[in-house]
């Protein structure tokens, strides 16, 4: 697992989107176990507690689950829901950010159209 | 359960170092003291562990003065850059000796950290580099049986390696002892995240206490045009001030008001807790934390 940390966001909320796009990425597939609370604080310098409230994000929205005494696990349907919430934020995300970005390079909407296509 | 500082004050050669400094360690938890040189950090953590007299208030743990209390101290541990041992003597040997001043002390796991640092432990304590002196001393630090583990500038000397080695540890041993730190740096980026609370003490006061989270929550810097960020942070708590060419940037500690309409040329950003300390902590700016 790589995580990059900045301070533009709490930590805890970076612990849960990195587990997030590891999910999305398959780096983790369904039912594969993640490391632990405690292996996570260790190797990247975080306090367990702040861990645990970005992994509890995960387990709340059911992208997590906790078995106990044994550890953590990639949720069945877990991909499914990663790829549902990013779809639903896809918009907003990206193409807000894509249009206003040529709208300030003074590229036409065809022409816009037109580069998608060829990203494509 | 856990310590309470009250209303601490010391004054050296007519010098105040310490003003009136009130706050609590709650058990379980990892602070970190965070101040410049001279700040009084040191002599904070030497009056909590009592190894030196505050001029007036008190120290309890769980509800009970530290002073002149065996119980307490034994419960407490400070790890200083004051080299207390004898020069002449092999690092086995203290470990031994530690051993049988603090009954539980884990000689095992203080060998085994010795071995992950590359510490030879036949050494005279005299013939260790700064480093080392750090590394012998924070092994012992962790191994002490104590509930409360008191680090002043654990990492002096320390290489990028053993740093990382000790965070590593560090952590490792919170979660297997649940114990409570109190660690004092001036490296904050390194340890920001490790830190679950944070004081920061300015000129002998304490003017920051607060969770790292809650504390960076309050913590933003406003850039763009001159003119426009002044105007939208009228009011604010301005801690301080960056210019690049014509872009004008205000750091603000406290809650931005919601209303206020942001103009399209400034935007907000957040700051981390090293910008935060070092805005807060310098003298030439006018503005206050505001507590």
């Amino acid at each position: 697992m790589h995580f990059n940390f900045n301070s533009a966001e709490p930590i805890y909320l970076q612990v849960a989107s990195q587990i997030e796009e590891a999910i999305f990425t398959k780096n983790y597939s369904e039912k594969e176990q993640i490391p632990s609370t405690t292996e996570i604080s260790r190797d990247f310098h975080i306090n367990p507690a702040t861990v645990l409230k970005g992994i509890n994000l995960l387990v709340t929205s059911g992208l997590i689950e906790k078995k106990r005494g044994i550890g953590m696990f990639v949720a069945q349907g877990a991909y499914e829901k990663v790829v549902i919430k990013r779809r639903e934020l896809f918009f907003e995300d990206k193409i807000v950010q894509v249009v206003a970005e040529a709208k300030r390079l003074q590229i036409s909407e065809d022409e816009l159209i037109d580069l998608i296509k060829r990203g494509f | 359960m856990g310590i309470e500082v009250r209303n601490i004050k010391k004054v050296f050669n007519k010098k105040t170092v310490l003003r009136d400094i009130n706050f609590e360690l709650e058990a379980g938890k990892i602070y970190g003291l965070l101040g410049r040189n001279g700040a009084g950090k040191s002599t904070l953590l030497s009056i909590i562990a009592n190894r030196i007299f505050s001029d007036s208030g008190e120290v309890l743990l769980d509800g009970e003065s530290v002073f002149e209390n065996d119980n307490a101290l034994g419960n407490m541990y400070l790890m200083s850059e004051r080299n207390l041992y004898p020069e002449g003597m092999k690092i086995e040997a203290i470990f031994k000796n530690t051993e049988l001043l603090y009954g539980a002390f884990d000689l095992g796991y203080a060998q085994e950290l010795a071995d992950k640092f590359g510490l030879d432990t036949s050494q005279k304590f005299g013939k260790l580099s700064t480093g080392y002196r750090s590394i012998f001393k924070l092994i012992i630090a962790l191994a002490v049986p104590a509930k409360y583990i008191f680090l002043d500038e654990p990492i002096l000397g320390l290489d990028a390696n053993h740093r990382e080695l000790f965070y590593r540890e560090l952590v490792d041993n919170y979660v297997k002892t649940q114990k409570t730190f109190l660690i004092s740096t001036h490296l904050i980026e390194e340890i920001t995240n490790i830190l679950e609370h944070v004081f920061i003490i300015d000129q002998g006061e304490i003017v920051v206490d607060g969770d790292v989270e809650a504390i960076l929550d309050k913590a933003y810097l406003i850039a763009g045009p001159k003119e426009d960020v002044d105007n939208y942070c009228q009011g604010l708590n301005i801690i301080g001030q960056e210019n690049l060419g014509s872009i004008h940037g205000n750091y603000i500690y406290g809650s931005l008001d919601d209303k206020r309409i942001l103009p399209d040329t400034v935007s907000i950003e957040r700051m981390d807790l090293q910008k935060l300390f070092v805005n807060l902590t310098n003298i030439s700016v006018k503005g206050g934390a505001s507590k």
